[in-house]
């Protein structure tokens, strides 16, 4: 029976014996559940961009899970100056760089380190931004000015800059913590502004009032109604947040206040790579080419993302 | 206007405030001894060590030593760089050069980002749409010293189109490369800004108006449809102008440009805390300047901001 009839239902007495009762004063208790989770995988699973970087991300973290099964190199110890600029030769599909250490064999070992900085600065910026938005937004008032301001003096400061001074100032104590530290104590504004601006939006929903209503206390209806209604646009953020903050290590690293040389990260080895650039430009392209695909994985991961969970971002696709 | 232009001067001042001291607080309450921390690897001289000690007062209390570090930066003292060089007279030095860089990127990734998009826009769906679409999901993807050193490879080094540093007084044909590249960071961004507000644009009722009233396409395209798309193209350049002095440092760098940038690029490369906490602190300032001028400027555009409480 369709819902036309539904709708007509108030005037319409069925038949008890012919009609069942489901079908004429009642939403059909085993249909199929819509809700923007639901709508927004059959999206997804439509598009060959969110296949495509599922995939990449999945064998990336397989990389960086196990890198033993992918080289039987080790990273730093095996590198023999006699293989200095060497070519591609078997067991070493990618040659050499110019301290004679297997490229492969490092880009395979420093996947971990970039994911791992990536990890740890998304939830740092998930606990910060969901934070400070989150009571900003649903609590307003004074809380959201003094929250605002504070989120305003960090946005104020790039995050690349802030993270180069706390670098510089903790070189005793460079590792992927303090890195990844460094850059989540300043990115997290941009996801705690998203959620605010969400938050005001969703906080004067019928749902909310209604809980209101029937006496919940403020902070269970922040908890279990009006955050889980605005998460989805903090997902979209935080996935190319993550990107964002594989960029700002390799960057750091790049510029030699990152992580150590005893750290693997594409970051040092393109760094190490740019004064043989004229003679070995593949030893600076192979750790870009990691490098860029992570990021690039991410990105797209967080586009679909955004597509799928914004009704209104699919209209102009 | 008047009181959204006190009202937004207002809030810049706690943000002026809680940065900088943002800064000299990670600076100096980090844990280790700041002075030896700034120096990074090296073991300085014992008495360079106590003349910086009594250059940062740090024998008077924390509180102290701030506020007469705020009130150097407004009497336009940012310290002294690592070889002695007031920092002042070295940005008066560089400023110009990264001004001229700063200035050929905007105009390239204008013209190409906002074209782009525009032809995007009006051919959603299309081949062109969907090839610029992939095109700038590469760029948005790569980080900008990646670009910048396969522009320098490929450009200057394999095809001798440019030299692959930069001359001294950086003549404008040498800062065509790393101004491209600096383009870059903000094209793809710009490209997908503008396609997106044109095609949301497109289908706006003075849209519709204009053109059942009889008028051209072409007079549609850029007054009807393009001037409103550009509103949030400006607000996104202010605000993207945090990665372009960090991409602007990178660049420099790279390319040799004897900018502020680089100035930053080799104190932080060589290690010399004091020059980069300065230069940090500087581009820290020029990017609060430009958010309030943009913000003010947009409200001279657009009324709907000002009466926005």
């Amino acid at each position: 029976m369709s819902s036309n009839t539904r709708s007509n239902a108030a005037h319409y007495v069925a038949p008890i014996e012919e009609t069942p009762l489901v079908a004429v004063d009642s939403v059909k208790a085993s249909g199929r559940v819509s809700n923007l989770w639901t709508d927004a995988w059959a999206d997804l699973r439509k598009r060959p961009m969110f296949w495509i970087s599922s995939v990449l991300i999945v064998l990336i973290t397989f990389v960086a899970l196990f890198p033993g099964l992918f080289t039987s190199e080790p990273p730093s110890s095996g590198c023999y100056l006699e293989n200095s600029n060497g070519g591609p030769e078997a067991g070493h599909p990618l040659g050499f760089t110019k301290q004679g250490c297997d490229v492969f064999s490092r880009i395979v070992h420093g996947a971990a380190t970039s994911l791992s900085v990536g990890i740890i600065v998304t939830i740092l910026i998930l606990v910060l931004g969901i934070t400070f938005g989150a009571l900003a937004g649903f609590y307003g008032g004074w809380v959201d000015s003094v929250l605002s301001r504070v989120g305003d003096i960090f946005f104020s400061i790039p995050y690349i800059l802030a993270a180069v001074v706390v670098m510089s100032v903790l070189s005793q104590y460079r590792n992927v913590f303090v890195i990844a530290l460094a850059i989540g104590l300043f990115a997290w504004p941009s996801t705690s502004r998203v959620l605010r601006a969400e938050i005001l939006r969703v906080k004067n929903s019928d749902y909310v009032m209604s809980a209101t209503a029937i006496g919940v206390s403020r902070f269970k209806i922040l908890l279990r109604h009006v955050l889980p209604n605005s998460i989805a646009p903090v997902i979209v953020v935080t996935t190319i947040g993550l990107a964002g903050a594989i960029v700002a290590e390799a960057t750091l690293s790049f510029l030699g206040v990152g992580l150590p040389n005893t750290i693997m990260s594409w970051g040092n080895d393109i760094s190490a790579a740019q004064r043989d650039l004229r003679n070995n430009p593949m030893t600076l392209i192979y750790p870009s080419i990691a490098l860029s695909l992570t990021v690039l994985s991410f990105i797209m991961l967080g586009e679909v993302l955004r597509d799928a969970l914004d009704p209104k971002a699919r209209a102009t696709r | 206007m008047t009181g959204y232009i006190l009202r937004r001067v207002l809030q810049a001042i706690p943000v002026f405030f809680g940065t900088t001291f943002l800064i000299y607080f990670m600076v100096f309450a980090l844990p280790g001894d700041p002075i030896l921390a700034l120096f990074g690897d090296k073991t300085p001289n014992p008495a360079v060590l106590e003349q910086l000690r009594a250059q940062y007062n740090l024998d008077k209390p924390f509180i102290v030593q701030y506020l007469l570090y705020i009130g150097g930066i407004f009497r336009g003292d940012f310290g002294v760089s690592f070889s002695g060089q007031p920092v002042s007279e070295i940005l008066a030095r560089t400023f110009p050069v990264t001004l001229r860089l700063a200035l050929i990127a905007l105009v390239i990734e204008m013209v190409v980002g906002i074209a782009v998009g525009l032809v995007s826009g009006l051919r959603k769906g299309k081949l062109f749409d969907s090839s610029a679409l992939v095109v700038s999901l590469i760029f948005i993807s790569l980080p900008i010293f990646v670009i910048a050193f396969v522009f320098q490879y490929v450009f200057a080094i394999q095809l001798g189109w440019a030299r692959p540093t930069v001359g001294s007084g950086a003549p404008w044909s040498d800062l065509i490369l790393p101004g491209i590249v600096l383009a870059t960071i903000s094209f793809a961004q710009i490209q997908r800004l503008t396609r997106s507000s044109v095609i949301e644009s497109s289908g706006l009722d003075f849209v519709r108006t204009a053109a059942s009233k009889g008028l051209s396409r072409r007079r549609i395209v850029p007054v009807h449809i393009l001037r409103n798309s550009l509103i949030p193209v400006v607000t996104f350049l202010a605000v993207d102008f945090g990665t372009l002095m960090v991409g602007a440092t990178v660049t420099e760098g790279i390319f040799n440009v004897p900018g502020v940038g680089n100035t930053l690029y080799q104190a932080i490369i060589r290690g010399e805390g004091p020059t980069v906490v300065s230069f940090v602190t500087v581009m820290v300032l020029i990017y609060l300047v430009v958010n309030l001028v943009v913000d003010l400027f947009y409200a001279v555009l657009d009324p709907r901001i000002r009466y926005v409480k």
